[in-house]
């Protein structure tokens, strides 16, 4: 397959940016997206020069690493998938691919494709998880029964990879998808319980000290999310918020 | 914190525009149920300015008349700092985006579509509620202001009226796509997503925001062609 490739390009942080046109050659179709950026790199570097920096680790859709909004889409076309699950025989020959950052105030860009998402990090430290001390005293699991379809909607809602592709694809740079999954995880299991009112609380309260946009609830979210969690875990989030808002003290 | 969790977060933006714009909606169904007189024409001429005057004396509507321009208000103010600050959480923009891929127009546009809307509530209320509270009426022969004749004169034998009523029409469409998102959107927002109920509430909100806009819209057709 010959390719042109349109890629965002940009020094630094305090970079302006531009695009750059690519042409790439010989691309085997059954190479992944990022194996197809290995093969421009190389080409990039036996030319002298900079190559493109983008992040990536597992490459098997678990680590949520990877983060490329190509052609319009977060993680391109295909649904349920990761950058390194996307294959080059979803486009054609002769295809022109823009490949950009995820674009948000709170996901402010390293170098060229490459983002910082530890707001993510800072607001899963502000309160997504459970105050247990498990060193030496770990309880057998079975100890507090947990009904099953409670067991896999938290499953379902855990599965989150925090890849931030929910961020990347809102129109308006909302994380509630990615927070309200992190909520759900734990308020829908009794050991998540018991901190369940100060968790919200104190976890959208870090989405929005971190510049996120706010929820229209447009769903685009759910349709691009690789690991598919659900609106329903907003709507919990937002009834956990009510109700732990209402009837805190302060 | 507690005070702006109930004010200022993110999710209280999103309760308020939920719980004004279900208030709102149900006004729509109020103020339909009177107009739907209207198509009574000439015979049902008392009968629509006793309900208007009924409706802008009566001492608990007008509580709730109150009420009603307190939402309008705050779910336009409400709007206008989420769509500033949601532009704020991007302000570098995509060169290329899909958004068709996976969201609906109307979910992506309902700041412009409330601004049509709001557009159309600041005129609407200029040409019929100013006037019937404070300006110039006429009064029918069961000395009742005749709103009836300013509506029908408005829509009919004006110069301009079939510009009023391509206006009104393009106001009800804005609205329609309005609620189409808004709607369950408002649920949603309010922590009521089921699998048993969700189905239900996102068809009857489809239904609602087709069959109320249509139905304001035909009474001035209607009577424009019944002139």
């Amino acid at each position: 397959m010959n390719l042109t490739l349109k890629i965002w390009r940009q020094n630094g942080p305090d970079d302006k940016g531009r695009m750059e046109i690519y042409p790439v050659q010989d691309i085997n179709p059954d190479m992944s997206f990022l194996e197809m950026m290995d093969v421009l790199n190389e080409q990039i570097i036996a030319e002298g020069k900079d190559p493109i920096a983008f992040d990536h680790d597992c490459r098997e859709g678990i680590c949520g690493m990877c983060s490329m909004f190509i052609n319009g889409e977060a993680h391109g076309p295909g649904r349920r998938i990761t950058t390194c699950q996307l294959h080059m025989r979803s486009f054609n020959d002769g295809d022109t691919i823009v490949v950009e950052p995820w674009r948000a105030a709170a996901f402010p860009v390293i170098k060229d494709l490459a983002t910082d998402r530890s707001a993510f990090d800072r607001i899963q430290q502000a309160g997504g998880y459970v105050s247990v001390n498990t060193s030496g005293n770990t309880i057998d699991a079975n100890a507090i029964p947990v009904p099953k379809t409670d067991a896999d909607r938290a499953f379902d809602a855990a599965t989150c990879i925090g890849c931030g592709a929910c961020v990347a694809t809102c129109k308006n740079s909302s994380a509630m998808l990615f927070v309200s999954a992190k909520v759900s995880q734990y308020a829908l299991l009794p050991q998540g319980k018991v901190e369940a009112k100060e968790r919200v609380r104190k976890m959208v309260n870090q989405m929005d000290l971190e510049g996120f946009g706010n929820c229209t609830n447009t769903g685009a979210c759910e349709v691009e999310c690789p690991v598919g969690i659900s609106l329903e875990n907003i709507a919990r989030m937002n009834r956990e918020y009510l109700s732990a808002s209402l009837s805190s003290a302060e | 914190m507690a005070k702006s969790a109930l004010l200022g977060s993110s999710l209280a933006k999103k309760y308020w525009m939920a719980l004004t714009g279900l208030f709102l909606s149900l006004f729509l169904v109020a103020h339909l149920a009177g107009n739907l007189v209207l198509l009574g024409g000439d015979a049902s001429a008392a009968d629509f300015n006793a309900y208007a005057e009924f409706m802008t004396t009566f001492p608990l509507i007008k509580i709730v008349s109150y009420l009603l321009y307190a939402s309008i208000l705050f779910h336009a103010i409400d709007g206008i700092v989420l769509t500033i600050q949601n532009r704020k959480a991007r302000p570098v923009k995509y060169h290329y985006e899909k958004p068709s891929a996976n969201s609906g127009w109307a979910s992506r546009n309902m700041a412009f579509l409330g601004t049509i809307v709001l557009l159309f509530i600041v005129g609407h209320m200029a040409t019929f509620w100013w006037r019937m509270k404070f300006g110039d009426m006429p009064v029918d022969a069961l000395g009742q202001k005749d709103l009836y004749t300013v509506v029908a004169t408005y829509f009919t034998t004006a110069s301009t009226a079939w510009l009023h009523v391509a206006l009104y029409v393009v106001a009800m469409i804005a609205i329609g796509f309005h609620l189409w998102h808004g709607l369950q959107s408002a649920f949603q927002s309010l922590g009521v997503n089921h699998p048993k109920y969700s189905p239900v509430i996102k068809k009857v909100g489809k239904i609602f925001a087709v069959v109320i806009p249509a139905l304001f819209a035909i009474i001035p057709i209607f009577m424009f062609i019944n002139q």
